[in-house]
C-alpha cells in the first residue's frame, strides 16, 4: 500500500510564536537547519515530538510546529524515554544544552544513551549559562572568568562526546551552528539512525560567550583547527590538505604528508567500528594540540531499549496469552463464602 | 506427584477448644524465615474461612547482625470468626526463635498467653548477642505465661535426617517445624503449605522433602507433647458471600491499576525507582507484560516521574510509585504534571521520616507534603486507601478522577497497608464500571486550543500522532485557551485559580462522607489511611460500652467530601488519631475552623485498638 504523503516545506514546521533568542544567537541557524531537514524525511509533523529541558536552547520546541514539551531542567531524556517506550511510532527529539544536559541532567543523558533509546539528542554547546546570564558551564574552559568565577574557573571541563562514547551511544556526531550544510547532513543522519543519536553542535552565544568557537568557524583558521571525518577515509586537514593524523601506538599524532609519509600511513576513519575506543580517541583530540573532528564519530547498530521493551510485551503475550483479569484474580488460593 | 503430597496430612485426636479469634506473632532472627511462615499461617487461615489481618515488622537491614535485638523480624496475624480490622493488640501466642526475639516481643503477650520458645537457642552466646546476662527462661519473669520450651533444633535435625542435609541446611527447616506446631495448636490444615512447599522448592526435592518433614514433625510434636492437652480452633467468619482471595496492599494496588487500564482501554506504563516499601508495586507490575504493562526502572526518582509524564503525553495510563524521600525528589516534576494538566497517578507508600527515617516502618507523616510539598500553588487530588484490599478500589478511583479532570492524582498508602494482608472478595470484572476516555481526533471544527476546557475544567488530551493538533506544552505559565507561554499577570492568577478550582470540583464526583455510629453526639473520631482498622474497632468497642462516639474515616483528603463540614458540626468534640504530629488535624482546623483534639503516635508502629479506645474514653471523661 502506498499512502500519498503531503509534500511539506520549511514553512509547515514554523509556529506562530515569536522566536525570542538574542539577535545573532547561534540557535537561529540550528532551528533553520532543523526546519529544512525535517520536510525531507517523509515523517508527518504529527508524528514528531520535540522535548527540551530548561535553558536558551530549550525554547526550541515552541518554534517547531510539531508536538512538543518544554520540560524540566536536565530531564528531557527521561521524558523522551517514557514517551518513546510507549509510542515507538513517534520520532522523538531531545534538545538540550551544555548546562542542561551535562550538569543538572548528566545522569539522565548518560542513562538514555547507555540504554540506546531510539531518540535524537541535540546538545547546543556554547560553554556558558546563557539564560541565567553568564555563569560558567560544565564545558567552560579552566580559568574561565565569569560572574560566578571572578578569579577564573577551577572546574575541569567535561567533553560531551567523550561522555557519549563512554556510554557507548550508538550514534555520536559533532557539527557547527554556522556550517549549515554540514549541520543539515548531520541532523539528517541523526534522524535516520535507529537508537540514541547524540549530536554536539558548537553554538555561539554572542551575548555571554561570543566567539568561543571562532577558531573552528573562521575561514582563516577552520581548516587548520578542525578535521572533517569521513567514513573509510584518512584523517587529512589543513589549508593545503597536507596535514594528517597518524596513530602512534595508542596515541594520535599530527603529521605532515610527504617526506616519506603517505595517506596510507594515516588513521582511516571507521564510524562503524563496534569497539568505541577509536571514536573515544577522536573525541579527545582538542585544540590547540589537535584539529577537532567534525562529523560522525560513531554509527553502529545496537539493541534499542524501546524495541526490547515492546518485544518483551509481545513475547509475554505469546507465552501467556493476552492478560485476563478474572483469571489473574483467581490465580492464588481462593475460597468461597456462602 | 512426589511423596510429599501423596502422604495424607494428619488429623488431630486431641480436643480443640473453640475461640472467636486468635492473635499470633512469630518472631526470630531476620534470617529465620519468620515472614514466610507468617504468610503461610495467614493464607491457611484465610482459606479456612477466617477473616485475617496481618502486620509484618522487619528491620531495614537485609541481614542485621545475627541474634541481636536489631535483627529481630516478626510477623503478626489475627484470624477470627468475625469481621476484624486490625492484626490485634495483644498476643495469644508468641513464638520466639531466640532470646533477642523474646525480650523485644514479650511485652505484647497477654497474661496467660502461650509462649513457644526454641530452648536450644538460649545458650550463653545467644544471650550475649541479645545483651542479656541472665537467661529469662530461668527466672520468674515468665511466670505469668504458659511457657512451652521446645528443643526445636534437635527435633528438626532428627526429622530431616533421611535427607542427609548439612547441619546448616537442616537448621534452616526450623521455621517449618515451628509452623507445624502452631498449625497444630490452631487446628490448621497442613495441605496448603505442603502444596506451597512443592511449588516453591519443587526444583530441589531434598529441600522440599526436608521442609515438609519438619512441618509434619512440628505438628506431631503438638499432637503428642503433654504440654498441650488441647488446642484451639477458630470457625469461619461470616463474610459477605462470594469468592475470596488473600491480598497484600501493594499487590491489590497493582491489580487495581491494571484493571483501571483495562477499563479505560489504555496500556499501563510505570516509571519507578526502587524504594522501600513501594518496590513491590514495581515487582508486581513487572510480571504483567502480557497485560500490555510496560515497567521502566529509571535511573532515579526524577527520571521515574519524568518518564511517566512523557508516557502520559503519549496517551498511556502512566504512573510512578515511591515513598516519602522519593516523592521529595519528584516534587518539581509533580509541579510540571499539574501545569501540563495531564492525567497520571503518583503513589506514595509512606514510611517513617524525615530523611531516610525508618524505611521499613509505617507512618502517616507525608500528608502535608502531599498537600503542599511543591513550589507554587500546586494542588492535586489526594486519596488514601484504608486497608490492603481497599487499595484495589482506590487505584480505580484515582484513575477515574485523573482521566476525568486531566490532572495528576496522588495515592497515599503506607507501609502498614502495603505489606499487610487481608481477604478480598474477588469482583466480577464485567461488573466494574468502565472509565471512559476520549482523545480529540483532529477533525473537530474550529481552531484547536490545547487549554480549552470542558464542564470539569479538563483540557483536551490530544496525543501525538493526531493530525492537525500539534501543540507545545511546558512548565512556563500557560495562556488560558491557547496554552501559549504567557507572563500576563491577570492570566497567571486566572490559571492558578483554575487549577485549584479543578481539584475542588472533584468533590462533586466523589461519594459523600459516611459516618459509623450516631449522626450526632459527644465525640467524632476522624481518621484517614491505615489507622482505619484500629479506629473502627476502638469506636465500635466504645459504643458497645454505651459511649456516644462516631467514626468518620476519610479516603478523599483533597478535596474533602462536601458534607464533611456539616458532619463536623454535629459532635461536641472531634478527636483525630494519626501516626504523625497532627497533620490531618491541622488541615481540618484551617479549613473548617473547628477545634480538634489529637491522638498522635510516631513510633513507626500502627495504633493498638486499646490506645485509640483509651483516648476516646479519656476525651469523653474530660467532657463531663
Ligand atoms: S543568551 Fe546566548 S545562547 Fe541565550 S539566546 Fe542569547 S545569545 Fe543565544
Amino acid at each position: 500500500m502506498t499512502t500519498e504523503l503531503p509534500v511539506l516545506t520549511t514553512a509547515d514546521f514554523t509556529t506562530n510564536q515569536d522566536v525570542r533568542w538574542c539577535p545573532g544567537c547561534g540557535d537561529y541557524s540550528i532551528l533553520a537547519q532543523m526546519k529544512k531537514v525535517l520536510p525531507q524525511l517523509g515523517v508527518p509533523r504529527e508524528k514528531i515530538v520535540f522535548i527540551s529541558g530548561i535553558g536558551c536552547s530549550s525554547r526550541f520546541p515552541y518554534y517547531m510546529n510539531t508536538y512538543g514539551i518544554h520540560s524540566i531542567h536536565g530531564r528531557a531524556p527521561a521524558f523522551a524515554t517514557g514517551l518513546k517506550s510507549t509510542r515507538p511510532d513517534l520520532q522523538v527529539w531531545v534538545i538540550t544544552g551544555d548546562g542542561d544536559g551535562l550538569s543538572i541532567g548528566g545522569n539522565h543523558l548518560m542513562h538514555c544513551m547507555r540504554r540506546n533509546v531510539d531518540v535524537n539528542i541535540v546538545l547546543f554547546n556554547n560553554r556558558i549559562y546563557g539564560l541565567t546570564k553568564g555563569q560558567y558551564s560544565p564545558t567552560s574552559e579552566l580559568g574561565k572568568v565569569t560572574k560566578s568565577t571572578p578569579m577564573g574557573s577551577i572546574d575541569n571541563p567535561i567533553h560531551p562526546l567523550s561522555i557519549a562514547i563512554g556510554c557507548e551511544a550508538s550514534f555520536v556526531a559533532r557539527s557547527i551552528d554556522t556550517n549549515i550544510k554540514h549541520l543539515g547532513t548531520i541532523l539528517r543522519r541523526a534522524a535516520e539512525h535507529r537508537g540514541t543519536a547524540f549530536v554536539e553542535v558548537y553554538q555561539n552565544c554572542n551575548i555571554f560567550n561570543d566567539k568561543v568557537w571562532d577558531y573552528a568557524k573562521a575561514r582563516e583558521t577552520k581548516l587548520d583547527t578542525t578535521v572533517e571525518l569521513e567514513h573509510g577515509k584518512p584523517l587529512i586537514f589543513g589549508k593545503n590538505r597536507d596535514m594528517g593524523i597518524r596513530l602512534n601506538g595508542l596515541e594520535p599524532e599530527v603529521v605532515e604528508l610527504g617526506k616519506g609519509i603517505t595517506e596510507d600511513d594515516l588513521l582511516f576513519h571507521d564510524e562503524q567500528a563496534s569497539e568505541p575506543s577509536l571514536a573515544y580517541l577522536l573525541s579527545r583530540m582538542r585544540q590547540p594540540d589537535f584539529p577537532e573532528p567534525i562529523g560522525v564519530f560513531r554509527a553502529v547498530d545496537a539493541p534499542k531499549y524501546d524495541e526490547l521493551l515492546n518485544a518483551q510485551v509481545e513475547e509475554a503475550k505469546k507465552a501467556k496469552g493476552a492478560g485476563d483479569l478474572q483469571s489473574l484474580f483467581n490465580s492464588g488460593d481462593t475460597w468461597e463464602v456462602k | 506427584m512426589s511423596s510429599i503430597t501423596s502422604e495424607p496430612a494428619p488429623s488431630s485426636q486431641k480436643n480443640h477448644e473453640l475461640v472467636e479469634s486468635a492473635t499470633v506473632r512469630l518472631a526470630g532472627d531476620s534470617g529465620d524465615g519468620m515472614q514466610l511462615i507468617g504468610t503461610q499461617l495467614t493464607n491457611t487461615s484465610a482459606l479456612a474461612g477466617n477473616d485475617v489481618a496481618t502486620f509484618p515488622d522487619f528491620p531495614a537491614e537485609i541481614r542485621a547482625p545475627r541474634g541481636t535485638r536489631a535483627g529481630v523480624s516478626g510477623f503478626q496475624v489475627q484470624f477470627a470468626a468475625e469481621d476484624i480490622f486490625t492484626p490485634g493488640d495483644t498476643l495469644d501466642t508468641l513464638v520466639v526463635m531466640n532470646p533477642a526475639a523474646l525480650v523485644t516481643n514479650i511485652a505484647d503477650l497477654r497474661k496467660g498467653g502461650i509462649l513457644i520458645v526454641n530452648e536450644e537457642s538460649f545458650t550463653k552466646k545467644d544471650l550475649k548477642l541479645a545483651d542479656l546476662t541472665e537467661n529469662p527462661l530461668d527466672d520468674d519473669s515468665m511466670n505469668s505465661y504458659r511457657v512451652i520450651k521446645v528443643p526445636m533444633t534437635k527435633l528438626t535435625r532428627q526429622s530431616v535426617e533421611e535427607q542427609g542435609l548439612s547441619v546448616k541446611m537442616a537448621d534452616r527447616c526450623r521455621n517449618f517445624f515451628a509452623m507445624g506446631l502452631v498449625f497444630w495448636l490452631y487446628g490448621r490444615e497442613l495441605e496448603p503449605t505442603l502444596r506451597f512447599i512443592e511449588t516453591k522448592f519443587g526444583k530441589k526435592p531434598d529441600i522440599a522433602a526436608a521442609n515438609s518433614k519438619a512441618l509434619r514433625s512440628g505438628w506431631y510434636y503438638g499432637e503428642t507433647t503433654e504440654a498441650f492437652i488441647s488446642g484451639y480452633k477458630v470457625d469461619p467468619a461470616k463474610l459477605a458471600p462470594g469468592r475470596y482471595t488473600n491480598v497484600m496492599g501493594n499487590q491489590a494496588l497493582a491489580w487495581g491499576l491494571i484493571t483501571a487500564a483495562a477499563k479505560s482501554g489504555k496500556s499501563l506504563f510505570l516509571g519507578s525507582y526502587p524504594i522501600t516499601p513501594a518496590s513491590d508495586i514495581l515487582h508486581e507490575l513487572s510480571k504483567f507484560k502480557n497485560f500490555g504493562v510496560r515497567t521502566f526502572q529509571a535511573e532515579d526518582e526524577m527520571a521515574a516521574i519524568c518518564s511517566t509524564i512523557g508516557a502520559a503525553f503519549g496517551g498511556a495510563m502512566a504512573l510512578t510509585t515511591s515513598s516519602g524521600p522519593g516523592i521529595a525528589l519528584k516534587g518539581e516534576a509533580m509541579g510540571l504534571g499539574v501545569m501540563l494538566e495531564l492525567p497520571m497517578i503518583i503513589v506514595n507508600v509512606q514510611r517513617g521520616g524525615p530523611s531516610t527515617g525508618l524505611p521499613t516502618k509505617t507512618e502517616q507523616s507525608d500528608l502535608l507534603q502531599a498537600m503542599f510539598g511543591r513550589n507554587g500553588e500546586c494542588p492535586m487530588p489526594i486519596l488514601a486507601p484504608r486497608s490492603p484490599s481497599h487499595c484495589f478500589e482506590v487505584a480505580l478511583e484515582a484513575w477515574r478522577i485523573a482521566a476525568k479532570f486531566m490532572c495528576p492524582v496522588l495515592i497515599l498508602s503506607d507501609g502498614y497497608i502495603a505489606n499487610g494482608a487481608e481477604p478480598w472478595r474477588i469482583p466480577d470484572v464485567d461488573d466494574l464500571p468502565e472509565i471512559p476516555i476520549q482523545h480529540p481526533t483532529g477533525h473537530e471544527e474550529g481552531e484547536f486550543l490545547p487549554y480549552s476546557r470542558d464542564e470539569n475544567l479538563a483540557r483536551p488530551w490530544a496525543i501525538p500522532g493526531t493530525p492537525n493538533l500539534m501543540h507545545r506544552i511546558g512548565g512556563l505559565e500557560k495562556q488560558q485557551g491557547t496554552g501559549n507561554v504567557s507572563y500576563d499577570p491577570e492570566n497567571h492568577e486566572c490559571m492558578i485559580k483554575l487549577r485549584q478550582e479543578k481539584v475542588d470540583r472533584v468533590a462533586s464526583v466523589i461519594p459523600p462522607q459516611s459516618v459509623d455510629g450516631p449522626e450526632s453526639g459527644d465525640l467524632l473520631v476522624v481518621s484517614w489511611g491505615g489507622t482505619y482498622g484500629a479506629c473502627t474497632t476502638a469506636t465500635e468497642r466504645c459504643r458497645s460500652e454505651g459511649l456516644s462516639v462516631a467514626h468518620a474515616h476519610l479516603v478523599h483528603l483533597s478535596p474533602f467530601p462536601t458534607n464533611l463540614a456539616d458532619i463536623l458540626k454535629n459532635y461536641k468534640r472531634i478527636l483525630v488519631p494519626e501516626l504523625n504530629l497532627g497533620q490531618l488535624s491541622s488541615l481540618l482546623r484551617s479549613k473548617y475552623m473547628v477545634e480538634t483534639h489529637q491522638l498522635n503516635k510516631v513510633q513507626g508502629k500502627p495504633f493498638a485498638v486499646d490506645e485509640v479506645a483509651a483516648a476516646i474514653r479519656s476525651e469523653l471523661a474530660s467532657m463531663r
